[in-house]
């Protein structure tokens, strides 16, 4: 059987924070700062050793407890219009108690997953090549046009001066559906050489879908897009 | 319309449905709109599954209702579906999803400033999966964007309505004594 090490990965300085608060058992309201402080550092010394690539949200946090721990020390003179070392504390006392409700919805949430994924519905009915049902949302129109953008930037080199209005790639786009129920999103685009032609025709795109002249639809989430041409009666209603 | 009747036809609207169904979609498609007698109908239905012992329910999700198997019997049903991808959200993820639920509508650096991390990406992954959506923008300089949870949301958790999670300070964080 092999054996396996499983080390206690943070997301975060405030998980962190707040997994060395419950392992020693301390009040969040009355940290010791001293040694949580000295806790903290030994962690992203071991997080150095280890080569594990930390975010400089760490050294933030290391910097406050730090910061506290210092002003804890110097004698406090009241003129000194300066927060008090007890005011950090107790910010970053609200801070970690807002951050435990939180994480304890989280671990409601995990429950109910976990319960709901062992509860089955219908499944829907898998689509056939012609069921184009799902009206795709603005982010898939926007994913889509990224990776033609992304193709695109391939391929385009060369700089060409073009003067292209939106009113005249709506037309274009709707001759391309005249005699065709459907075309394949990517096809809207063939043939744009520029970027600037690229966001034009995008642009006249969405107009058309949204004077609902055309639609976007897909067979399954996250699947390709096709439009297709509204029909005449459609139209007519408005 | 009889009361048995109606029961009957509800049954099979929940059961061919892929989707739950509310009482406003379940009223038009029975053409009747005395609300009360079919919301009446649908709760006699779900207790006659209950007391029957029966290996489906009637669950209440999403603001609608839907027939679902018991989650005792998920092995069977696995086992009929064995290519169905099993896809669990992490734990970063869950934590910005409870975040939204109960803030919404809140910016992104609302969510960083909680839980003290970036949370570009799992916002992305959240949006994609479509369990939160763009509800609008803050009227602050920059103009944020807001974040809310959305239907899908609500079915993952199986969770009627947003109502249904226990207040903010009805959760009581296990240490902190």
């Amino acid at each position: 059987m092999a054996y396996t090490v499983k080390l206690e990965v943070f997301e975060g300085s405030l998980d962190l924070l707040l997994h060395l608060i419950k392992k020693n058992e301390l009040d969040i309201f009355n940290i010791p700062i001293a040694q949580i402080t000295s806790d903290y550092l030994n962690y992203i010394k071991l997080f150095r050793r280890l080569n594990l690539d930390f975010a400089g949200e760490f050294l933030v946090m290391a910097s406050t407890l730090i910061h506290i721990k210092s002003r804890m020390l110097l004698p406090f003179i009241e003129t000194v219009e300066e927060e008090e070392p007890e005011d950090y504390q107790i910010e970053l006392a609200a801070r970690l108690l807002d951050y435990e409700k939180f994480k304890e919805a989280a671990s409601m949430l995990k429950e109910r997953e976990i319960i709901q994924r062992n509860i089955y519905g219908r499944l829907p009915v898998i689509p056939g090549e012609e069921d184009y049902t799902i009206e795709a949302s603005l982010f898939d129109l926007v994913d889509a046009f990224q990776r033609v953008v992304f193709r695109a930037e391939e391929e385009v080199r060369e700089i060409i001066q073009e003067d292209i209005r939106v009113e005249d790639r709506v037309r274009e786009i709707l001759n391309l559906l005249e005699n065709r129920r459907f075309v394949n999103f990517e096809r809207i685009f063939s043939g744009q050489r520029t970027k600037r032609l690229l966001i034009v025709t995008f642009l006249a795109l969405l107009e058309l879908i949204r004077l609902r002249m055309v639609f976007a639809r897909q067979a399954k989430p996250f699947g390709d897009i096709r439009i297709y041409r509204a029909k005449q009666e459609l139209v007519a209603q408005g | 319309m009889e009361r048995e009747e109606l029961k009957n036809i509800i049954e099979c609207l929940l059961f061919f449905s892929d989707k739950t169904l509310s009482i406003d979609k379940l009223a038009k498609i029975i053409e009747m709109d005395n609300y009360d007698k079919i919301k009446g109908a649908v709760e006699d239905l779900k207790k006659e599954y209950e007391i029957r012992n029966s290996g489906l329910q009637v669950v209440n999700i999403a603001e609608g209702y839907q027939i679902c198997t018991r989650s005792e019997f998920s092995s069977w049903v696995r086992k009929l579906y064995k290519s169905q991808t099993t896809f669990q959200l992490s734990l970063p993820a869950l934590e910005t999803l409870s975040i939204i639920a109960y803030k919404q509508p809140v910016t992104r650096g609302e969510i960083e400033k909680i839980r003290g991390v970036d949370a570009s990406c799992v916002l992305r992954t959240l949006l994609e999966r479509k369990l939160i959506r763009i509800s609008g923008r803050k009227k602050l300089p920059g103009r944020p964007i807001l974040y809310g949870t959305t239907q899908e949301f609500l079915r993952y958790f199986g969770l009627r309505d947003l109502s249904e999670i226990p207040s903010l300070e009805e959760i009581k964080p296990p240490v902190s004594g």
